[in-house]
């Protein structure tokens, strides 16, 4: 009982410091994706201007898979469909590699069906999704899932290919 | 059954100010009552127009045919004008007129008669007295007794909604309640967090309702006289689906604190919180039976959801709908006689509210020209059903009776409309 509080208190303040250390948390993920090409098409800078690399940021970039951080659902389902396997095998990987990684796990419904349901349908996704990385060999403490229901759609709209991009769970890393 | 089709016939909410919901009765019934509520005898400048907001109510619940003041061939003010034969004429059944007069500090006394045209008499009186902001109660104090008077059903006009507003871009949210007829409307908290699933107390003072906040959805209890707020449930995972006990003393909720989400019910007062339901799948969505004894909940256990009734003490569970691919989010209705549930009859079929006589096992689906409902709620005197809908791509209110022969829309200037909970009766 008392470790299991003394592991929580760590584990919150490695997550308040990936949070500081980053200056952000959801956009994480797009903004190392924009700024690998960025990095692609600048001139050499002086000597001055070289960043140090770590093996982490050596991996993230070899690995494109891991700028992949949402997987889609089909309708009224929670198992994780064959194509994403790659996508969570890499990021599972990744978190074994990285044991200071820390990930949220967002589970998304569409608007069909009622408010209560989706939101627990949600959470079914995000689990399913926690549950394929722990197998895959990811630590239970590195990961944390949350329902966001039918609330927090990322397209509006009311046909299937609205639909089929809400139905989804997002890998959002909180601490690399 | 013949239906009288009233389509598009809008009925504007009497107040000038800026009410957000208009109605519109899309269906009513051939056998409706016809009626006249004669323009009242009033003092020079009335601040609301009390027969009028009468009219609305009788029309609204779709059992009244209510005859337009221009119809008619006179405006009688009191019992000495009122001449039967002219009534029967105009094939009315039922009149009523009134007179209100304007007492010392600010008091307004309102009287009304109700007559029966084929028996020539009176056949309900009664003299109401408020202030000017309790107008508009006294008006629908006016529509229950009518009501009742003419159909032996209580009347819940003077009953109160509670729903969600959301802008387009669904970055702001407000709780609102109104009036039954979405006059009055009062906002009880708005949030940049999305709002969903309000909950009355059973004496109509309390209202429960999810939060979905960054880190998850939590679980409030909101006095609605201070507007004091008070965390229910925080649990990791969900803390969703309030529902009050029939006595206002416990809630019944969602939590998947332990790994799945089950159905849990906590003393507010003792804080002693109880486990329900067990069972790996989805379980979800609870709603009180009035023995107190017994919560109706939907579970996905089956392989898609359906609803089922848990004896609280002893964990016995039942299934209660067989019929269609997807029956969630059931509310009970005439003292449990009926459910009220989204209902899809197979995949990829629409989401229509439907009933199901708990008695006879029939499920009737109640809706057909508005997609996507959800949220059913019964009004108190078990009559009416208040759901959401998408219509002309927004999210709007909409009613339909629980027999399936009335139906209404409540469409929103502005925004989406959305988890309308219709309140208790308050008198």
């Amino acid at each position: 009982m008392e470790l299991n509080k003394l592991f929580a208190v760590s584990l919150l303040s490695l997550a308040i410091v990936g949070c500081a250390s980053s200056g952000g948390t959801t956009d994480e993920a797009a903004t190392t994706e924009t700024s690998a090409e960025e990095s692609q098409t600048q001139g050499v800078p002086g000597t001055e201007g070289i960043d140090v690399v770590t093996e982490e940021q050596a991996e993230m970039a070899a690995n494109p898979l891991l700028d992949q951080t949402t997987i889609y659902f089909g309708y009224d389902r929670s198992e994780i469909r064959p194509e994403f396997k790659d996508v969570l095998n890499a990021h599972a990987e990744y978190l074994v590699a990285n044991p200071q990684a820390r990930v949220v796990l967002e589970g998304h419904c569409d608007e069909r069906g009622t408010v209560e349901y989706n939101l627990a349908l949600g959470e079914r996704r995000a689990n399913t999704v926690k549950r394929y990385l722990i197998v895959q060999g990811a630590n239970p403490s590195q990961l944390e899932s949350i329902s966001f229901g039918e609330e927090r759609p990322a397209e509006v709209g009311g046909d299937e290919a609205a639909w089929s991009k809400n139905r989804r769970a997002e890998i959002s890393y909180q601490a690399r | 059954m013949m239906k009288r089709i009233l389509s598009t016939l809008l009925l504007l909410v009497c107040l000038p100010v800026k009410a957000e919901l208009t109605i519109e009765i899309t269906q009513g019934i051939a056998s409706s009552i016809p009626i006249s509520v004669v323009p009242f005898k009033t003092p020079a400048a009335m601040p609301e127009d009390i027969e009028g907001i009468v009219r609305n109510d009788l029309e609204r619940s779709g059992h009244f045919a209510v005859l337009s003041p221009d119809d008619m061939l006179s405006h009688p003010k009191s019992e000495e004008d009122l001449y039967f034969r002219d009534w029967r004429l105009l094939k009315q059944d039922y009149v009523v007129i009134g007179s209100i007069s304007q007492l010392p500090e600010g008091l307004y006394q309102v009287r009304y008669q109700l007559f029966d045209i084929f028996n020539e008499r009176e056949i309900l009186v009664q003299t109401l007295k408020g202030t000017e902001a309790q107008l508009r109660d006294i008006a629908h104090r006016v529509s229950d007794a009518v009501y009742e008077q003419l159909t032996g059903i209580r009347g819940a006009f003077s009953s109160k909604l509670a729903y969600v507003t959301t802008n387009p871009k669904r970055t702001k949210f407000n709780l609102v309640i109104s009036d039954s007829d979405g006059a009055r409307e009062k906002v009880v908290l708005t949030s940049k967090y999305s709002i969903f699933s309000p909950a009355w107390s059973p004496d109509g003072k309390r209202l429960a309702y999810v939060m979905l906040e960054d880190t998850g959805s939590k679980v409030y209890i909101q006095e609605l006289a201070t507007g004091k707020k008070t965390l229910v449930s925080a649990n990791k995972g969900i803390n969703s689906a309030p529902s009050f006990s029939p006595d206002g003393n416990k809630l019944a909720l969602t939590l998947s604190k332990d790994g799945n989400p089950e159905i849990y019910v906590v003393d507010l007062t003792t804080r002693h919180w109880l486990r329900v339901t067990n069972h790996y799948a989805i379980d979800t969505e609870p709603n009180w039976m009035p023995d107190g004894e017994h919560i109706i909940f939907t579970s996905g256990r089956s392989g898609s959801p359906q609803i089922y009734r848990v004896n609280i003490e002893s964990g016995y569970i039942e299934r209660l709908t067989f019929d269609g691919h997807y029956n969630a989010r059931a509310r009970l209705a005439q003292d449990g006689r009926f459910l009220v549930l989204v209902h899809q009859s197979k995949k990829g079929a629409p989401f229509h509210i439907a009933s199901l006589d708990l008695l006879r096992g029939l499920l009737q689906i109640l809706t057909s020209d508005t997609y996507l409902d959800e949220s059913p709620s019964v009004s108190p005197n078990g009559v009416m059903v208040m759901y959401a809908a998408k219509h002309k791509k927004r999210s709007i209110l909409a009613a339909v009776s629980v027999d399936g022969d009335i139906k209404l829309l409540f469409p929103s200037k502005s925004g989406d409309v959305r988890e309308p909970a219709w309140g208790p009766y308050l008198n």
